[in-house]
């Protein structure tokens, strides 16, 4: 049953953000994941800066939490389909990211992101960065991760 | 843009001392140095940098190589931009060099490799747009 995977899924993955050092640095919160999806939210604070002028957070933040939410959704999308929770690991390979719009100073960045397409060796994301509105995104983002499967594909299939 | 006006613009990007970014300049050319800090690391097992911190860290590269390559008064605007990773930070200090490939009157093409050990074995790679046209002169 994917019900049971994902279960374990939800009490695994606030670790995967809040139990990493950058993780915690940044003070990413957790939201939800499910087959293929998750959110995160990142919190505004005056130490990620990057224009003095404006007040508004560095793209690198963002960069950041589209990439580890982003990771989440391609490892919830492997172990939702091989019903095994220790089935991979997921490496960034690639990330691209339009800047529609400054984040609003003093507001939560929430990145919601959907593993779309998984092969043996690649999971290909899409995520979304905004603060508060889906339909007036901060960032959008496409990437791909590299698959480490701990067993092989045959296996998995079983 | 010298040095000294590069390093007053980047104490005052607080994401910059964040991730602990300083510039080096020898011979006119910038190197951007990310210091290795502990709350960078993004994979503690490994142990291996953020995949995150290595895009911001070039992020912050292409903005300083840009603001020093001109008469910039504004922290310059991503559009949009590409992050290959090539290898796993390993938890050292990282370098940067922006190149400029091409300023045009509204927005820079800025390409970015990061390297640890070796320049010839770049961990990342960045290719971005930035919009520019608000950026500069007085």
């Amino acid at each position: 049953m994917t019900g049971d995977v994902m279960e374990k899924m939800w009490a695994l993955a606030p670790a995967f953000v809040e139990g990493i050092p950058q993780g915690k640095a940044l003070g990413i919160k957790f939201v939800s994941v499910d087959v293929g999806k998750a959110t995160f939210a990142l919190p505004y604070s005056t130490q990620i800066i990057g224009d003095p002028a404006t007040r508004v957070i560095h793209g690198g933040a963002i960069t950041t939490l589209l990439d580890q939410v982003s990771g989440l959704a391609a490892t919830a999308a492997i172990v939702s389909e091989a019903n095994d929770i220790n089935i991979a690991n997921v490496a960034t390979l690639d990330l691209s990211i339009d800047y529609m719009r400054p984040a609003t100073p003093g507001e939560t960045v929430i990145g919601t992101a959907t593993c779309y397409k998984t092969t043996h060796h690649i999971a290909f994301v899409r995520a979304i960065a905004h603060d508060g509105d889906l339909n007036d995104p901060v960032a959008m983002c496409q990437a791909t991760f590299m698959i480490t499967r701990a067993r092989p594909a045959k296996e998995v299939k079983t | 843009m010298t040095k000294a006006e590069l390093e007053h613009i980047l104490a005052k990007i607080p994401y910059a001392g964040f991730i602990g970014v300083e510039p080096i300049v020898m011979d006119s050319e910038l190197t951007m140095v990310m210091r290795y800090k502990d709350s960078n690391i993004g994979n503690p097992f490994l142990p291996a940098l953020h995949g995150g911190v290595i895009g911001g860290f070039m992020e912050v590269s292409a903005i300083a190589g840009l603001m020093f390559s001109g008469d910039y008064t504004k922290v310059p605007k991503p559009i949009g931009l590409n992050v290959g990773y090539l290898r796993s930070g390993k938890p050292q200090d990282t370098f940067a060099r922006a190149s400029i490939v091409r300023q045009g009157s509204r927005v820079a093409n800025v390409r970015v490799e990061a390297w640890q050990d070796d320049m010839d074995k770049p961990i990342a790679t960045l290719m971005g747009n930035y919009l520019t046209a608000d950026s500069k002169g007085k």
